[in-house]
């Protein structure tokens, strides 16, 4: 039952759960180095080989942001639904568990895992918790997150 | 580039993370679109940006987030790993506009910052976890958060 004056409807509480559409990114260098030249992170584990390799990855790793974007497919595919126009990021978790290596293909699949809803200065505002999971070529998980956004 | 490697033993509770300065600019949040694929016109659309209730163009939460890992893992060298991550993006920051076609006007410059909380061996991991945080041009913290992070032992 949906409360009265509740933003958060019955359809709303039936997607929560669903899995969203995957998406597949190949780990490119030229990717790599262009997140590392947008954050101003010159760390050669993620740019130069012959520094990579002598490290304990053996090669080219990407920064630990690399796959927590749209791009990488977080909080992509996935049924959401909201009665606003607006949204904004609130906040971000994330468990890193394997490195993302130059070559992996990898798998996201979002979904919302929860709904709420707090009065703000503008109004009412829906808060909406999208989990990703991130799985190689191996499958095996290498990063779990949970991205809040606050929609007004 | 040589890279100085931390340890386990060499932190503390209260540690300083060495701080890292930061400039959001309108070029810079360009570039986070395009690499990012966020490409919500909020970060750089002033028309647009204008009807979204902020007073204007904001920073991308998520450039704000990459900056604080590019803290972390400046800290921790190659031999450390961030095992958890979190961060609230709890008030706005506006980029700097370009005077020229590479170089931002003149304005606010962010810094990423943070400290040991705790540290302690558990699964044969050495575990350190930090308070972080983004502090805007006025001192205050824009973008805090949590880390933790393993380090290497000297054992």
């Amino acid at each position: 039952m949906t409360q009265e004056g509740s933003i958060i409807t019955d359809e709303m509480k039936a997607l929560i759960g669903v899995e969203g559409t995957p998406t597949v990114l190949e780990v490119e260098k030229g990717a790599i180095r262009m997140m590392a030249e947008a954050i101003g992170d010159p760390n050669p584990l993620w740019q130069d080989e012959d520094y990579a390799k002598k490290t304990k990855y053996g090669g080219i790793i990407a920064p630990p942001v690399f796959l927590c974007s749209p791009r990488a497919g977080i909080a992509r595919g996935v049924q959401r639904k909201s009665p606003f126009l607006r949204a904004l990021a609130g906040g971000d978790e994330l468990e890193y568990l394997k490195p993302v290596k130059l070559g992996d293909t990898i798998t996201a699949v979002s979904r919302v895992t929860e709904y709420s809803e707090r009065e703000g200065k503008r109004g009412k505002m829906l808060f909406t918790i999208i989990e990703t999971t991130f799985k190689n070529q191996r499958d095996e998980v290498i990063v779990i997150g949970r991205s809040t956004y606050i929609s007004y | 580039m040589a890279k100085k490697q931390l340890y386990y033993e060499d932190v503390e509770a209260g540690s300083e993370i060495t701080p890292l300065a930061k400039i959001s600019t309108m070029l810079m949040a360009v570039k986070w679109a395009g690499s990012s694929g966020d490409f919500n016109p909020h970060h750089y659309d002033d028309a647009f940006a204008a009807t979204q209730g902020t007073d204007g163009v904001i920073t991308h939460g998520a450039l704000k987030r990459a900056w604080l890992v590019n803290l972390i893992t400046d800290w921790i060298g190659d031999e450390g790993w961030v095992k958890k991550f979190s961060c609230q993006y709890r008030a706005l920051d506006r980029p700097r506009r370009m005077a020229s076609m590479m170089t931002p006007q003149e304005g606010e410059t962010w810094w990423c910052k943070g400290k040991v909380t705790n540290k302690y061996v558990e699964d044969d991991q050495h575990l350190v976890e930090c308070e972080i945080w983004v502090e805007n041009g006025k001192g205050e913290k824009t973008t805090p958060g949590n880390a933790t992070v393993i380090l290497p032992s000297r054992g």
